[in-house]
């Protein structure tokens, strides 16, 4: 019988570290797509209360801390990070498995904001854009998820198939806006 | 080229797709004749001014939207949720 070794989708391509910017992955144990059923969103907030102790996130927020986040992931749907999801979630919502399905990376450092918008036609002044505050958008011509962590933090997650597409076009701005400072 | 998109608000056109007229939130009935089909599937008008389009935020939230705008002037005076303007009727 083999024995598969689990990879993480940047796996060998991060962590990169061009002068004060650093390109971490994170790889949280389980991502979980929650769609509410149509007059369900108060139920399924509750629930998502009790069970992993964060509400449903508003349009374009992200709910809970570090370990268990809840991030809004586009029209009625939610993306339950890091836990597996509670069983009692499916009577207000379809669930469905995402784990290992997207790259999740953490941009970090003086000057994240102008790496990032290279790459994003999305408005990411802080006064737009805060902490906590998520978009789904187009990184470097690729569906993604783009949330700021902090003043100089983003979280930036694309499919999984396009973990080196990302990382290679990340590497490049990066090295720019360094070479500007 | 801005597009307000009703979830995620005011968004680079890149983000979305264009379908066409709107005219396709308005399917006739099964029975309703060959002229009704006609217009639905081929005729279209082509507006100097207000018209009416169905966009996907394919590259956002993933919402089909219906965005009015001006063709003469470059315009865009808003924009609905399709499953919105289906259910309100006014689709034309």
């Amino acid at each position: 019988m083999v024995d598969l070794k689990p990879k993480t989708p940047c796996a060998g391509l991060v962590p990169l570290r061009v002068g004060p910017l650093s390109l971490l992955e994170d790889a949280p144990g389980h991502m979980t797509a929650i769609a509410p059923y149509l007059g369900q969103d108060a139920a399924l907030s509750e629930a998502l209360k009790a069970a992993h102790g964060m509400a449903a996130p508003g349009v374009g927020r992200m709910s809970g801390t570090r370990g268990a986040r809840a991030l809004w992931f586009g029209q009625r749907m939610i993306l339950l990070i890091g836990p597996a999801p509670d069983a009692g979630l499916v009577k207000f919502a379809a669930l469905s498995d995402q784990s290992d399905g997207w790259a999740v990376l953490r941009l970090e450092g003086q000057g994240a904001g102008d790496v990032l918008a290279r790459m994003t036609p999305l408005d990411l002044r802080p006064t737009q854009f805060k902490r906590g505050h998520t978009a789904r958008s187009d990184c470097a011509h690729m569906p993604a998820s783009i949330t700021r962590l902090g003043e100089d933090a983003f979280q930036i997650m694309v499919f999984r198939s396009m973990a080196a597409t990302l990382v290679h076009e990340l590497k490049i701005a990066m090295g720019r806006v360094v070479a500007l400072q | 080229m801005r597009l307000p998109c009703p979830i995620c608000g005011a968004r680079d056109r890149r983000e979305f797709t264009y379908r066409g007229a709107a005219v396709a939130l308005e399917r006739p009935d099964a029975e309703a004749g060959p002229e009704a089909w006609d217009d639905y599937v081929h005729n279209r008008d082509n507006p100097a001014g207000v018209t009416r389009d169905l966009w996907y935020h394919e590259q956002g939230c993933a919402a089909w939207i219906v965005v009015t705008r001006n063709t003469a002037t470059h315009e865009v005076l808003g924009s609905i949720l399709a499953s919105e303007a289906r259910r309100a009727g006014s689709a034309s």
